[in-house]
């Protein structure tokens, strides 16, 4: 860990930050982490609470894995990890209930569900068990950074559409009402966020054509 | 009895984990290339999902809630564990996984090669311990109401991802736009047959 002496931000390491934004997002690259994704991005607020528990429980649970790698059997390794990230999902969900008892109430057993987040197991299997320390913490922001851009675009336009408002503030003037503007039910219903990643993974693949599934 | 029928048609119908929830989604889009290895996640999850949802409910009931360990003695009626629930569910659903991956190992050998890594990634499948969060908010009266819930979930998302693994089959030969073939298709099929199990939602039950 210590040998290599590349700098804190070598090019390599700002790879692991900015690669799961675009190229190696979570999300619509390499499927992980879908259902919370889906669930929670009705409204702006809710999206970024989750973001950020993410970011937490994903940069600190990879930096514990990390540190512990060579110290847990590979048999029971899973367990290992469910119990650390239930621990730091414990630490999240009572954090919220403390200050922030709506947004938790909203996200009622969503918070609970970041355990199963596929995200979270996919990076320590595929990264934090075989890196190290500065590494993994890298990785843990991006990708949780990455899924994050997701939820926040998406709810993003839910919201818009859905509700005229953003972060609960009505943005859309009201005259544009009086014209014959009606909000669109339907992106509130919960159909409509698969739809909408279902189009931004098409456009996100029309640009960056490397993407493209070949079966 | 009428009310068990009841909860497990809702269970199954209109509060169909995959297209109510999102729940379970990652291996639901990962395993649903073939019906043959959809077919054999599905049953693996309503078996998990029947045993693990009763099993917590009865850890809910006597070791977590508020006031759970009264039976023990008065004195401990003011303990409350449910801070812990998150670690009891999870480790009781890992162990469940387990028990099943050997189940299957001895069982049908083909069947666990095919199901590769999404065995094991059964334990992190949201649709599992969704159910026993949900379990937890429903208040059933007693096991076995849960155990109906549990099973009726399992069996809501066996028929999605049979359903969308049989789609996918067909889809292969239709010419869909470079960029949404694969994931992108998918997940807007998803959305459609979402839409039309909201129509259930109009069954009052």
């Amino acid at each position: 860990m210590s040998k290599d002496r590349e700098p804190l931000f070598s090019k390599k390491n700002r790879a692991l930050l900015t690669d799961p934004l675009d190229d190696d997002n979570p999300i619509t690259v390499q499927v992980l982490g879908i259902c919370s994704a889906l669930a929670i991005t009705v409204k702006l607020e809710p999206a970024v609470v989750m973001t950020l528990s993410v970011i937490f429980v994903m940069a600190a649970g990879n930096v514990i894995v990390s540190i512990l790698r060579n110290v847990i059997p590979t048999r029971i390794r899973i367990i290992v990890q469910l119990l650390v990230v239930a621990t730091l999902v414990a630490l999240v969900d009572q954090f919220l209930k403390a200050y922030a008892y709506d947004v938790s109430k909203q996200l009622a057993i969503f918070i609970g569900l970041i355990i199963t987040n596929c995200i979270i197991m996919g990076r320590f299997e595929a990264f934090a068990l075989g890196n190290g320390v500065w590494k993994s913490f890298l990785d843990g922001v991006g990708n949780a950074a990455g899924y994050g851009w997701i939820l926040i675009v998406v709810a993003f336009i839910r919201e818009l559409f859905g509700s005229g408002e953003l972060w609960g503030v009505p943005v859309i003037p009201q005259f544009i009402y009086d014209l014959g503007y009606q909000d669109n039910g339907l992106m509130l219903l919960s159909p409509m966020a698969l739809i909408v990643v279902g189009v931004y993974i098409w456009i996100q693949r029309y640009y960056n054509r490397k993407l493209i599934e070949s079966d | 009895m009428e009310d068990l029928a009841n909860l497990f048609i809702k269970s199954i119908f209109i509060e169909n984990m995959v297209f109510a929830y999102f729940l379970g989604m990652c291996s639901y889009l990962a395993v649903s290339k073939t019906v043959k290895t959809a077919d054999g996640l599905g049953k693996a999850v309503i078996f998990v999902l029947t045993i693990s949802v009763p099993i917590n409910y009865l850890i809910d009931q006597y070791l977590l809630a508020p006031g759970a360990l009264t039976w023990i003695g008065p004195q401990f009626q003011d303990v409350n564990l449910s801070f812990l629930t998150f670690i009891m569910f999870i480790a009781v659903i890992a162990s469940m996984v387990q028990l099943v991956e050997m189940i299957v190992e001895k069982v049908s050998p083909t069947l666990y090669g095919s199901l590769g890594i999404f065995l094991p990634l059964i334990a992190v499948n949201c649709a599992i311990l969704g159910g026993s969060l949900f379990m937890q908010q429903k208040d059933f009266v007693n096991t076995f109401e849960s155990a109906v819930y549990g099973f009726g979930s399992g069996i809501g998302w066996y028929l999605a991802i049979v359903a969308i693994a049989a789609i996918r089959e067909k889809i292969t030969y239709s010419s869909i736009p470079d960029p949404l073939r694969g994931l992108g298709i998918t997940f807007i099929i998803t959305g459609l047959m979402a839409l039309g199990f909201m129509s259930f939602m109009g069954i009052k039950i």
